[in-house]
């Protein structure tokens, strides 16, 4: 079992003709996902390596496909449209792995999205995977084994260090899913948390987190009021230097200053164990098991 | 990117908001002009891409046009949070009857802009939310319908009891949002906001940060970069697509991912290493930013030895791979060297690094190690 990714899952991918569409749309593929369409307008008609057929939109691809999922791998100008098109055409979810979308542009979507009944993860995110069964986005399939681990991350590379780490030393995962390091994202550490709790696959959890922001804090006191299964932490960011913040807006809303050290003792205060370093999650998620 | 105070008077200014004049001088000579055309009290004000100016002496009144050229050249080449001081505002004093707090942030929290009002402005605002964050109010703006005008009047009415006040406010704070939107804005800030003993409201100091992302359609908000006051070696690495932030440590790190760049830099740490920087070469990344990255970690003297740690995804371990061969070919590199790639085209990599010299590793806690080592100068 996995979570938000099945066996059944069917992909559209929305740029499906560009440089990465098309190289991760082969990859994924490769490692068994279901790709039934794909989107990029004035290329309807075409069939993307002879295998799948392409759309001049999505709707039209979800109508003929019954694609049930979409990935975007459009350029940044281009995301947010992108991700209004695919909620518009019904999908269930929406993985955006495009950096540098707008934040602005993000305002507008994520409320449309979730009006529409629609998951959204990223933008600016590796996607998923669900080792053995499928993946939405670029995370390497080469790196992960399947087994009770869940990771979720709000980096990319971080994540694939830390899957590489528990892999190299026979520990699997249940799924591994990057939620994306853009301040406005739409689904966030708690909504990857409660699928966690429930998904009877998962034994143990492993949350990756960096300075900024407030959402670590926040899956802590999740994880302290809603979860039975153990979660370990790791932060990223403990020597980062602190930032010439202009302005005081930032530190009203929030009350934090969003450092790893804050973020690492809400963990701890929730208990959930913290790695120092990468490789000791390994160990932390061993004895929990 | 943030924006100056002056810049950020010109953009509120275009959207309406009542702003006194000012301008800005780099010489003490001419803020004495300036003040000289306005004639009486002036204030002189740093512009510099950091907050807590007024507390760092960045911020003075000047009594007539002498003083100012007094005043300016105290502030002037002043250094506030590590940055030079290398213009000044200089604007007319303003009668103040009242001084009041007009921000908006985008909130990660409510997933909105939230625009935030207090009647107890200045540069206490923050003690202000500390200690009684009643004093403050908040609303979280839904983009898709924006400010609406019941919503800027009952925050101006939070402000001002008097009406003429409360009118002249919600104004100022539909066209502060509008500006802000059309900006690009992550935060526009207007503190204070005052009234004057003859019942105006004005803005007489403007915060704006904007968001990078939203730059490329932006042409007119991006000629507001101000270069000189960007480190020289961060903004070759911006040129390049790489993400550079110079520290005061002798390990130069280089690694694909902003994530896996602080937990690089956090263990050379833990392994009693400092880093020099953080740099990220990002995805997609072409032999030619890897030279870039080169450069710009060997022109930091400090630097006694170069980690790459690359974990490939998007990234090609092969591009990076021959990136730096092309780089040690291009431009003379005496420091030591210590690579880790692992992931897409891992084999490839390890090849090219070989044929030419080089050693690959893969294990990120060992590659640390031996960077650590290597700038401490107990291995080579």
């Amino acid at each position: 079992m996995s979570i938000f990714i099945d066996g059944n899952t069917s992909l559209v991918v929305q740029g499906i003709t560009g440089r990465d569409g098309s190289f991760h749309t082969r990859q994924m593929i490769e490692y068994g996902t279901k790709v039934v369409a794909g989107v990029t307008p004035g290329k309807g008609g075409q069939v993307f390596d002879e295998s799948v057929p392409v759309f001049d939109t999505v709707a039209e691809a979800v109508e003929k496909t019954g694609a049930s999922a979409s990935a975007i791998y459009v350029p940044a100008a281009f995301a947010s449209s992108a991700i209004f098109e695919a909620a518009d055409a019904g999908v269930d979810l929406i993985v955006c792995i495009t950096e540098g979308v707008p934040v602005g542009d993000m305002m507008t979507a994520l409320p449309y999205v979730r009006e529409k009944g629609a998951r959204l993860i990223g933008p600016n995110c590796p996607g998923l995977i669900a080792p053995g069964i499928g993946k939405i986005g670029i995370l390497p399939g080469q790196i992960v084994t399947p087994g009770p681990v869940g990771i979720v991350s709000r980096s990319g590379t971080l994540t694939y260090e830390v899957i590489f780490q528990l892999t190299r030393h026979g520990i699997g995962q249940s799924t591994c899913i990057g939620i994306g390091g853009d301040p406005l994202i739409g689904t966030d550490f708690v909504d990857c948390l409660r699928a966690f709790e429930e998904d009877p696959s998962t034994g143990a959890v492993a949350m990756i987190g960096e300075i900024g922001g407030t959402d670590e804090q926040v899956a802590a006191e999740f994880v302290r009021d809603h979860m039975s299964k153990p979660v370990v932490g790791f932060i990223a960011g403990q020597t980062a230097p602190p930032g010439r913040r202009m302005g005081h807006a930032g530190a009203i809303i929030s009350g934090s200053e969003g450092t790893a050290a804050e973020k690492m003792s809400a963990f701890r205060e929730c208990d959930i164990a913290v790695a120092e370093r990468p490789a000791d999650l390994v160990g932390l998620i061993e004895s929990r098991l | 990117m943030n924006i100056h105070e002056y810049q950020a008077r010109e953009i509120l200014r275009a959207h309406g908001v009542p702003v006194p004049p000012g301008e800005v001088a780099t010489t003490p000579e001419e803020a004495e002009r300036i003040a000289a055309g306005y004639g009486g009290m002036v204030v002189v004000k740093a512009q510099v891409h950091a907050g807590g100016r007024g507390k760092a002496g960045g911020v003075k009144l000047a009594d007539d046009a002498a003083d100012a050229r007094e005043k300016a050249d105290a502030i002037l080449g002043l250094e506030i949070k590590g940055l030079t001081v290398e213009k000044v505002l200089v604007a007319p004093a303003e009668d103040i009857a009242t001084e009041a707090y007009l921000g908006i942030v985008m909130d990660r929290g409510s997933q909105s802009d939230v625009i935030m009002v207090s009647s107890e402005g200045g540069i206490d605002i923050e003690e202000v939310a500390a200690t009684h964050p009643e004093a403050i109010r908040k609303l979280a703006v839904d983009a898709r319908y924006g400010l609406l005008p019941h919503q800027a009047s009952a925050l101006a009415y939070a402000l001002y009891s008097d009406a003429k006040l409360a009118r002249q406010a919600a104004r100022i704070i539909s066209q502060l949002y509008e500006a802000y939107r059309a900006a690009g804005c992550t935060l526009a800030e207007i503190n204070p906001l005052i009234s004057t003993p003859a019942g105006e409201v004005k803005a007489i100091d403007a915060k704006m940060n904007i968001d990078d992302n939203a730059l490329f359609r932006l042409p007119n908000v991006e000629a507001m970069r101000d270069e000189a006051a960007e480190d020289p070696a961060e903004r070759k690495a911006r040129e390049a697509g790489l993400s550079y932030i110079q520290l005061d440590g002798d390990v130069g790190c280089c690694v694909n991912g902003a994530g896996l760049a602080m937990a690089t830099m956090d263990l050379v740490k833990y392994y009693g290493g400092e880093p020099a920087n953080f740099l990220d070469i990002g995805g997609s990344s072409n032999p030619d930013k890897v030279v870039t990255a080169f450069e710009i970690m060997t022109s930091d003297t400090k630097v006694k030895s170069i980690l790459f740690n690359i974990f490939g995804g998007i990234t090609r371990c092969d591009d990076v791979a021959n990136g730096i061969v092309e780089a040690t070919r291009r431009i003379v590199v005496e420091l030591p060297i210590a690579i880790r790639l692992t992931g897409t085209n891992e084999e490839l990599a390890v090849d090219i690094l070989k044929e030419n010299g080089f050693e690959a590793m893969t294990d990120m806690d060992e590659v640390v190690k031996r960077a650590v080592a290597m700038a401490a100068g107990t291995s080579s």
